[in-house]
């Protein structure tokens, strides 16, 4: 019996043994070792935390703070037309020569090329026949005026300097000029070409000077005979750059 | 005594003609914002004049800046830091840099100019219901393809002179191409004016409406030549409307 109730009480001092190992975590001093299983799978979890947290923000860049300089460039001005006059001599053919007087607006293309309009006044004289005959007159005062346009082309050649002095120096060149147009005569208005050629010299770059000789030519059958009629003129004039 | 009258005019106009010779060339001072650029190749040459003949007469080196007062066809006058002014050619003018080291970019004609530009203009000639014709006209583009134009011009002819003026679309078919066809339709207005030989002449003012086909084909720069037919309806106050045929050839610009 005793030998029965002693291992009765080792049974029960075993079972409650192995009860407080099982209870050792509820011991408030109690110094906690972590699984080497759950050490290993937190740590992935962390990496792969801080991936993903790497992946969600960017990288932060340094910006300098200063406003970049922002360029407006101003409007560049433009200066290919010329506007301006002349004054000169104007040969109509069998009528004499007589001053002549216009307006002409021209338009630079390129270096090379430019469009040009003028318009001119003149006044025919009297014709061999009638300064012999006498007391005839074969035209009108009103048709003895002359009156034309001309729609031109022009090229620039031999463009260069010429030399005033011994310290000056102007930009000039040579221009050939042809077009069309019309001539308002003895009260009919016939279409004409034109052609010539001129020189040009500019004092300052805003003011042109010319000297220019045309020929316009146009079909009459004013004195009886239908035939090419050729109108030399000759003028100086000067246009402004704008 | 009129003669007389224009003859004395000629020195006095002579005398005002050589006055500007008398001045000497001065740098005019700034008076507006001018565009600065910086020299980026080794040097900037600047010629005398605005033309390739002009001797060239100063350069700019790198790094420097120029002030662009003005332009001329394909040449700028600058004005460097020394106050020096002179012409740089537009090939030049490319490769310079704003301040921001960006390129200087400007309009200039070329073939993406007369592809795409704003407004055109030129001086045709040809023949008007078989009078002489001598035209101007001038459009100005609603789109690439598009045109809105007017064109003004006289007919010389035989039996009659007058004017024309009409306003008409084009239709540019392929405006990229060098050769670019184009279709025109629109209104007009014919003055016609008998010649005074005829017995009662009786000046005509009627209304016109016309269709056509023309071509347009690039040359150099700024500049293109433009052909066309047009086909006229003129309503006149008879029963019966006129028709007459139209055919001009001539020079353009564009910008």
């Amino acid at each position: 019996m005793e030998t029965g109730i002693r291992v009765l009480l080792l049974a029960a001092l075993a079972t409650l043994c192995s009860g407080c190992a099982s209870l050792h975590r509820l011991w408030p001093f109690h110094h906690k070792t972590k699984d080497p299983a759950a050490i290993a799978r937190s740590a992935t979890d962390a990496a792969a935390a801080d991936t993903a947290e790497q992946q969600a923000v960017p990288p932060t860049v340094i910006e300098p703070e200063v406003e970049r300089r922002k360029i407006k460039v101003p409007k560049i001005r433009s200066s290919n037309f010329e506007l301006g006059g002349y004054f000169g001599e104007l040969s109509v053919e069998d009528f004499g020569a007589n001053p002549v007087k216009g307006v002409r607006v021209t338009y630079h293309v390129t270096e090379d090329f430019f469009l040009q309009g003028d318009y001119g006044q003149s006044r025919a004289g009297k014709t061999s026949y009638e300064t012999l005959a006498g007391n005839v007159q074969l035209l009108s005062d009103a048709e003895r005026r002359y009156t034309y346009y001309n729609l031109s082309l022009g090229y620039n050649f031999l463009p260069g300097e010429s030399f005033v002095g011994r310290s000056r120096a102007y930009t000039s060149s040579f221009y050939l000029l042809g077009g069309v147009g019309s001539t308002k005569f003895a009260g009919d208005q016939k279409f004409t070409v034109n052609f010539g050629a001129g020189y040009q010299i500019l004092p300052t770059r805003w003011l042109a000077i010319h000297i220019e000789a045309q020929d316009m030519v146009f079909r009459s059958d004013l004195l009886g005979v239908d035939r090419l009629k050729n109108n030399l003129g000759a003028h100086i004039g000067a246009s402004v750059y704008f | 005594m009129h003669r007389s009258t224009e003859r004395a005019r000629l020195p006095a106009l002579l005398l005002l003609l050589a006055l500007p010779f008398a001045a000497p060339p001065v740098v005019h001072a700034a008076t507006r914002e001018l565009a600065q650029v910086f020299v980026a190749e080794p040097f900037l040459e600047l010629h005398t004049g605005p033309g390739r003949g002009f001797p060239v007469a100063q350069v700019v080196a790198r790094g420097e800046s120029i002030d662009v007062v003005l332009q001329r066809t394909s040449w700028f006058l600058v004005r460097t830091e020394r106050g020096y002014e002179g012409w740089a050619s537009e090939a030049d003018m490319a490769r310079a840099r704003l301040a921001d080291g960006s390129p200087f970019a400007f309009n200039h004609g070329d073939r993406e100019g007369f592809r795409d530009h704003r407004w055109e203009g030129g001086i045709l000639t040809g023949a008007y219901g078989g009078a002489t014709l001598v035209e101007g006209f001038a459009a100005r583009s609603l789109t690439e393809h598009l045109k809105l134009e007017i064109d003004a011009g006289q007919f010389l002819g035989n039996l009659s002179n007058g004017y024309v003026v009409d306003l008409g679309l084009n239709h540019v078919f392929a405006p990229q191409w060098r050769f670019s066809p184009f279709v025109t339709l629109g209104l007009g207005y014919e003055r016609s004016e008998p010649k005074a030989t005829l017995v009662q002449p009786i000046v005509q003012n009627l209304q016109t409406a016309y269709e056509g086909i023309g071509g347009r084909l690039y040359l150099a720069r700024r500049f293109y030549v433009r052909g066309e037919y047009r086909h006229h309806t003129v309503f006149t106050h008879t029963d019966f409307n006129e028709v007459k045929q139209e055919w001009k050839l001539g020079f353009a610009f564009f910008y």
